[in-house]
């Protein structure tokens, strides 16, 4: 298929992703924030939200405080911030326009029925809370609905492959910034000094990565920051942990590199951090400290997006 | 102006014999029944997202054109002699391109004046002597056609270079047929669908002898933001090739090749939405990003066929339009089938003072015009506007021609008070490949949706409308 199809179809899925990424992130924000300040302590969960949607630089330079008006603002509709909901639905929408020889009909009527959807309220806001919580939901249905299409309909061919590797990139990248900027609540009992306030924190970072019911299965225990982390990290059974990222990672370029009868440095790199993840445990990483693993997966995963580009998309 | 030939009625009050059944459905079709059927149809295009850009309006950068569901219909027999005169016409308009970039015969006989050809932007010099496979410089012919009357079909402009309006001629069936199935099942209406698997058959029929039994056929659009980029994209889909950009085409060795997640793979056939200006920056506008460096050495090489050639624009200008009938009977030695609108040529001295003493009865165009801009239309014209044009004729007499004021064939049409006629033209598409020349039974009906205007362009208003033939 033509390169640019191709990177354009992997776009398409980060946008898609990214969006309802942001739309989980306000959301389980809202939560933690609307909770008595003696339940969640002292820190701006709104500089967090920044901080885990990697924009907080740039946001700095528009605005002085971090607050619910200006995040939800910055995050959802600014037009200034290249990864705001906004951006990243329109920017899905054109990317949908140039390939949509490549997409089916339903794709397609996902993403531009939505597009136009939403044009109402970009034009309008949220004038209330309920607003707000219509459109971060309807953000939200948005991406499961363009994502089940994809798997119900789209033929099982390179042009899937490189959507899904969109999709598995683009989640690992957001479970790494959640844990990144939340690892500090995440760490062992006794090197830890925050108490039971951190009960909230804790389950706010599995609701934005829609995993707190999940977690109750898993581990049939009470909110634990190791089983978290290690829930996040490590366990493939839960699709937006790393190890799963990674697992479907390595498949579809695998996939892709049967149907083209080669492999490359995409393939390689791909494995070598999935087998990584296969090794670990959260013994190991706790004593290697948790920053520094996360830290370090962020700048291989971004790796793993140049080679692709690099081997594929150019 | 004369009254407009009602294509429905006949006047004295019966109906045209193709209208028969159509009317009685109306009858007996309430018209809230009618307004639902015209909503869900604007939805369902909306939806599946045919739209088009207008150019310099920013508010809304997507629009529909408008759909008018009342279909308009031909009988079989009226179909198969306009289908006749459409094949000559483009059979002529080949041959003489063809005679341009070669011996010049045309020109030697004094049929056509010189000037207008050496002079002419759309000449392109750099197509003298370049051989194109079987002949064939015009794949795609969008020729529109007006009625005047019951007899006549008049050819109101050749498009030989990159016609478009297909998608909508597709599109149109289809939704009709989704919303309509029971006014169908009342007519024997011939189908239009094979047209994808006719293009391609005629775009791999030309391709380069250096391409291997397999062409590999592509379609080149200058992008999303192009007006017809749904169009691109549509028929991309429908043949099943791919839809590619400037950036997506590289020359090596006077090859073409795109660039795919495997590698480069050759391309032999260009059915190019891209103008000649814009093709190659290395021959024709440097600045032009859509466009592939080097795919004009690779075209003079014979690796590549582009549809339609370069330079073809020579034989749909508005100048060369009034030599047609001379041209037909020039390399066929047959009476043209179908008329041309009588035209005087501004650059003709007793011409351009007939048109300056009747302006505000005539249809003045610029010659390099197109999509209903820069032009006069008299009758309907404040003295103002008349003025200024008169000002404009004066400085560049060359620049025009002007016709007379038809009145374009009226067809029944939904608007807010009802069914009332409007009037329409008709864009047949004509294909030629390196055997045969063929045309799906229809075209493009576009319908000027305003009370009284004849302007059908859907950049000013226009609206289009499924067009059925009758299988008899």
């Amino acid at each position: 298929m033509l390169s640019r199809t191709a990177e354009n179809l992997y776009w398409l899925a980060r946008y898609v992703e990214r969006a309802e990424y942001l739309a989980r992130t306000i959301d389980a924000t809202l939560r933690v924030t609307a909770l008595p300040a003696a339940y969640i302590g002292k820190t701006n969960e709104w500089d967090s939200a920044l901080l885990t949607a990697g924009v907080a630089a740039s946001f700095y330079q528009a605005y002085e405080e971090a607050n619910e008006h200006n995040v939800v603002e910055y995050l959802s509709f600014s037009q200034n911030n290249p990864s705001s909901i906004r951006n990243c639905i329109e920017a899905a929408r054109l990317n949908s326009r140039s390939v949509r020889t490549a997409l089916t009909s339903e794709m397609w009527d996902t993403i531009n029925s939505a597009w136009i959807e939403l044009q109402a309220v970009w034009s309008k806001g949220t004038s209330t809370r309920e607003d707000l919580a219509k459109f971060l939901r309807f953000v939200q249905e948005t991406s499961l609905r363009f994502d089940g299409s994809a798997y119900r309909t789209m033929l099982r061919n390179d042009a899937y492959w490189f959507s899904r590797m969109g999709v598995h990139l683009e989640r690992a990248d957001n479970t790494a910034r959640i844990l990144d900027v939340k690892y500090h609540v995440l760490l062992p009992e006794e090197e830890h000094v925050g108490g039971p306030l951190d009960f909230y924190q804790w389950s706010s970072i599995l609701r934005s990565v829609s995993a707190l019911t999940a977690y109750h299965w898993v581990y049939r225990e009470t909110l634990k920051p190791w089983l978290i982390a290690d829930l996040l990290i490590l366990n493939d059974t839960l699709p937006r942990s790393l190890a799963s990222c990674y697992g479907n990672l390595v498949r579809n370029l695998d996939q892709i590199g049967v149907a083209y009868g080669r492999q490359g440095p995409a393939q390689r790199h791909a494995r070598g951090i999935r087998n990584r993840l296969e090794h670990s445990n959260m013994n190991d990483i706790f004593q290697h400290g948790v920053h520094e693993f996360i830290q370090e997966f962020i700048a291989d995963n971004s790796r793993l997006g140049e080679i692709i580009t690099k081997q594929y998309l150019i | 102006m004369a009254v407009a030939f009602d294509e429905m009625n006949i006047p004295g009050g019966d109906l045209r014999p193709a209208y028969q059944e159509l009317a009685r459905w109306l009858k007996e079709t309430p018209p809230e029944a009618l307004e639902y059927r015209r909503q869900e149809a604007e939805l369902l295009f909306r939806r599946i997202g045919i739209t088009f850009a207008v150019y310099g309006d920013s508010e809304s950068t997507e629009r529909l054109i408008p759909f008018d569901v009342i279909p308009r219909i031909m009988s079989g027999k009226e179909w198969a002699r306009l289908e006749k005169g459409l094949k000559q016409r483009v059979r002529a308009l080949n041959m003489f391109l063809r005679d341009i970039y070669h011996g010049r015969d045309i020109l030697r006989a004094d049929i056509v004046p010189d000037d207008l050809i050496f002079q002419n932007p759309v000449f392109r010099p750099e197509m003298n002597g370049q051989q194109v496979p079987h002949d064939v410089y015009v794949h795609i012919a969008g020729i529109d056609i007006v009625r005047v009357d019951a007899e006549d079909f008049i050819v109101l402009e050749d498009n030989a270079r990159t016609p478009s309006g297909v998608s909508y001629m597709l599109e149109n069936r289809e939704i009709m047929m989704r919303l309509f199935p029971d006014l169908f099942a009342r007519h024997r209406v011939a189908p239009v669908e094979r047209y994808p698997d006719e293009l391609l058959a005629a775009l791999r029929s030309v391709a380069p002898q250096s391409a291997s039994g397999e062409p590999t056929v592509a379609l080149l659009t200058p992008g999303v933001y192009n007006s017809a980029y749904y169009e691109h994209s549509f028929l991309a889909d429908k043949l099943g090739i791919e839809l590619v950009e400037g950036r997506d085409l590289i020359v090596k060795n006077n090859e073409v090749f795109m660039r795919t997640t495997e590698g480069l793979k050759r391309v032999d056939v260009i059915y190019r939405r891209v103008d000649d200006d814009f093709l190659d920056p290395l021959t024709f506008r440097p600045d032009s990003v859509l466009g592939v460096p080097g795919l004009m050495s690779a075209y003079a090489a014979g690796n590549i066929t582009l549809a339609n050639a370069v330079g073809t624009g020579i034989a749909d200008d508005k100048a060369i339009y009034s030599y047609m009938p001379d041209i037909v009977k020039f390399y066929l030695g047959e009476e043209p089938i179908l008329k041309n609108v009588p035209t005087w040529r501004c650059r003709e001295p007793k011409d351009l003072a007939y048109v300056l003493d009747n302006l505000s009865e005539l249809v003045v165009k610029e010659v390099h015009g197109s999509g209903g801009y820069g032009m006069l239309i008299g009758p309907a014209a404040t003295k103002a506007t008349i003025e200024a044009f008169r000002d404009k004729l004066k400085r560049e007499p060359e620049g025009f021609i002007a016709q007379p004021t038809l009145a374009l064939s009226t067809c029944p049409t939904c608007t807010a008070s009802g069914l009332a006629p409007r009037h329409v033209d008709l864009r047949p598409f004509v294909l030629t490949g390196s055997k045969s020349t063929t045309i799906v039974p229809g075209g493009l009906t576009r319908v000027a949706l305003k009370e009284g205007s004849l302007v059908v362009n859907s950049s000013q208003g226009g609206g289009t409308k499924d067009t059925w033939i009758l299988d008899e």
